[in-house]
């Protein structure tokens, strides 16, 4: 039985490995990458509190959380395609048309 | 006046008596109406003017005609003007037979001088503006005749008094005429200030509860008052109309104010103004008759010294309107004199002026018409006029008759009363005012025979003057042949019944004082024919050595005033006043300018720096923060998402605190 603080304190590093890929890549792809650490590090906390509350709950939040991840890795992936085919890149430095 | 008489009288006024304010009224409405519509009224205005004195003079007859009917009476109005504290000031009529006789006169010559001036004045520069003197001038003097109050009568007497500065200044672009106009204010000012003191006096006498005629005359005669009260304000009183009535010392205004156009030296000299002071004096006799003797002494001296001075002083001038003008002093302290007989010589006094004014209005008038023929006032330019104007001539030489003293003339009915009352215990006076007589034939004998006959001197082709001007003429010498007889004891004197005080005057007719003022005349009308027949250069009476200089210098009153009084106290106070303008009166108006000038640069500054330095800093404040802001606008969208998870944290801080 892996002790809950562990199982927390691993998720929290996942999360914040997610979150430094969000901000501080410029790739694209990579960002995606970040949001899905973020995703997976939200469903390990759901996961564990779900083993030890003794709630199932938890572990159906997180199938739902992998469809929504799934689901947003998709749309994602098509965007930077879309970019990527407009511009030639997928720095998202460069993407700022939207910028004043 | 007692009560009984007074009811007695109320019970016979007819009513023009009753309407006797509107006749006040009527000058100053038209005065009114020419000053606002004059110039747009055909004829540029008179027309208001002489309706109205016309409406009033029909009014004054119709007055008149009550006294005719009823003889003597009193009757009084008045309304509140105002009340402060106790003391209760009216606005009120006054009418008895000096009211009535008042009111023909003023109104009669009055109408005359707007009537002639249609023609004398006509084409002048202010032409209209002169009808609205005019109209404000007689409605000035009715009010001054009408008066149930002192203080009323000292309104019309002091709009007199701007008038007749306005009138005598109405040809003001030469310097001398504006210069008579302010001299002939400032001394009839300088008795102004007694009068009115006078008239504290009386009121004070009342303790200062009116200032009521009748009541004061009341009081006086119940002996209401402290002898010493009475006879100062009696004085006070005789000095206002020193002023007004130019007597000596105060007589040096009047011929000067010859500067004015003619027709009012004739409504001056003959029907106001002048005559304001003897009606004044007439009219409060009864403090006169209350005071101590010493009174009507004093008034007596100052009448014999004026009208033996300004008789003298008529013989030597060369102007015939100044003439005129000693004349008219000399002939006022007649009737002052006649007043200073005390009660019997009030009827007398009276009678004089009201003959006075008939025949000195055409004496003036008749210069007027002289001087308009032949463009100059020096009798040395004219000469043989009896040819080219004739009806100037004849009414000028019945004018001239009544003042001498002629019979059956006007001027000698009075002027033989007067002798006659002064005859009785009064030596001096009357060997005075009987010189004066002799001196008044020959003067008017050698005006007349300068102007209108032997030679003429003159330039141009002197002509009749038209009807508007020899109109009136003919009615003032009508008045001046008839109105004589009013008071003439054979046919019972009807005047003496009218005008009197305290009892109805008899008139006394004493046949060897007639016979020498008659024959006195005569006989200086033979010398000044025999005289002036042929022109002589120099004038006979500039021959007499110092005392022709003394009488041309009019006794050096003149350079008196000047030396003694005017320089010494104008210069100083002329440069006083041009200090004070130049440091004081400027230093604060610049004074004011330079503080406006720093508080003004007061604002400027606060504007620019506080208001705008807000406006400005708020503005940059703005722009700074936004400046700052744009940072973190970046347009980064991982920027914003540190920020998002910077948010987070803090949020999450936040509540786990919570």
């Amino acid at each position: 039985m892996i002790r809950l603080p562990l199982v927390l304190g691993f998720s929290a590093a996942l999360f914040a490995v997610g979150v430094y890929g969000v901000l501080a890549r410029r790739n694209a792809v990579l960002v995606l990458m970040g949001i899905e650490l973020m995703l997976n590090a939200v469903s390990v906390n759901l996961i564990a509190f779900s083993q030890a509350l003794g709630e199932i709950s938890g572990q159906v939040f997180a199938l739902f959380v992998i469809a929504v991840a799934a689901a947003e890795v998709g749309i994602g992936l098509a965007i930077v395609i879309l970019i990527y085919r407009n511009r030639e890149t997928i720095n998202v430095d460069e993407v700022n048309l939207l910028k004043w | 006046m007692t009560a009984a008489e007074t009811s007695e009288a109320l019970a016979t006024p007819n009513w023009f008596v009753d309407h006797t304010w509107v006749i006040v009224l009527l000058p100053f409405v038209s005065a009114a109406l020419t000053l606002f519509l004059g110039k747009r009224t055909p004829g540029k205005g008179p027309v208001y003017g002489i309706l109205a004195v016309g409406t009033g003079l029909v009014m004054s007859l119709g007055v008149l005609l009550r006294f005719v009917q009823h003889g003597g009476g009193t009757y009084e109005g008045s309304i509140d003007w105002f009340r402060v504290g106790g003391f209760h000031l009216e606005a009120g009529q006054l009418v008895d037979g000096l009211t009535a006789v008042m009111l023909v006169v003023v109104t009669g010559v009055s109408l005359c001088v707007h009537v002639y001036s249609l023609g004398y004045m006509h084409g002048d520069a202010r032409y209209t503006w002169f009808y609205v003197a005019l109209s404000l001038f007689t409605g000035a003097m009715l009010n001054v005749v009408v008066a149930n109050n002192l203080f009323q009568l000292l309104v019309g007497w002091e709009v007199m008094g701007f008038c007749s500065y306005v009138l005598i200044g109405h040809w003001w672009e030469e310097h001398e005429n504006s210069s008579s106009a302010i001299k002939a204010f400032i001394t009839t000012r300088i008795g102004d200030v007694p009068f009115l003191f006078g008239i504290f006096a009386l009121v004070f006498a009342t303790g200062f509860e009116t200032s009521n005629i009748l009541e004061i005359g009341e009081l006086v005669e119940g002996g209401g008052a402290s002898r010493a009260l009475v006879a100062t304000a009696a004085l006070l009183l005789f000095a206002g109309s020193i002023g007004k009535s130019a007597q000596f010392p105060l007589h040096v205004w009047l011929p000067d104010a010859m500067a004015g156009p003619t027709p009012v030296s004739a409504l001056i000299h003959a029907a106001t103004m002048v005559a304001a002071g003897v009606y004044l004096v007439g009219r409060m006799f009864a403090v006169f008759a209350a005071a101590d003797p010493f009174v009507l002494q004093t008034v007596s001296v100052i009448a014999g010294i004026t009208a033996f001075g300004a008789a003298t002083m008529a013989v030597v001038q060369d102007d015939v309107k100044r003439v005129l003008a000693y004349s008219t002093i000399s002939q006022l302290a007649y009737m002052v004199a006649g007043l200073s007989l005390g009660p019997e010589g009030v009827t007398a006094g009276f009678f004089h002026l009201f003959t006075h004014a008939f025949f000195k209005a055409l004496l003036f008038l008749g210069a007027g018409s002289v001087i308009h023929a032949v463009h100059s006032n020096s009798m040395r330019e004219m000469g043989g006029l009896r040819r080219p104007m004739p009806v100037t001539f004849w009414t000028f030489l019945i004018g001239s008759a009544a003042l001498a003293g002629i019979p059956p003339l006007a001027g000698f009915w009075s002027k033989d009363e007067l002798l006659a009352g002064a005859s009785h215990g009064h030596p001096v006076l009357f060997v005075t005012l009987l010189v004066t007589a002799v001196l008044t034939a020959f003067y008017m004998a050698r005006a007349v025979m300068l102007t209108f006959f032997g030679e003429y001197r003159g330039h141009g082709h002197p002509h009749e003057a038209p009807v508007s001007m020899t109109g009136p003429l003919v009615a003032l010498a009508g008045a001046s042949l008839s109105v004589g007889f009013l008071g003439a004891p054979q046919l019972g004197a009807p005047f003496g019944q009218w005008v009197f005080f305290e009892q109805p005057h008899e008139a006394a007719f004493v046949p060897w004082v007639a016979a020498l003022s008659t024959a006195g005349a005569l006989a200086a009308i033979a010398v000044g024919v025999a005289l002036y027949r042929r022109v002589r250069e120099p004038d006979p009476v500039l021959r007499l050595g110092p005392v022709s200089t003394l009488l041309v210098r009019k006794y050096l009153m003149d350079d008196l005033y000047w030396k003694g009084l005017i320089r010494p106290i104008r210069d100083p106070l002329a440069a006083a006043v041009y200090w004070t303008n130049q440091t004081v009166l400027d230093g604060i108006v610049n004074g004011a300018a330079t503080l406006a000038k720093a508080v003004a640069g007061l604002v400027h500054a606060f504007d620019l720096r506080v208001v705008d330095g807000a406006v400005n800093a708020a503005a940059n404040t703005a722009g700074f923060t936004g400046g700052l802001l744009r940072y973190i606008q970046s347009g980064n969208v991982q920027r914003y998402a540190a920020f998002l998870f910077t948010g987070v944290i803090v949020l999450a801080v936040i509540f786990t605190r919570v």
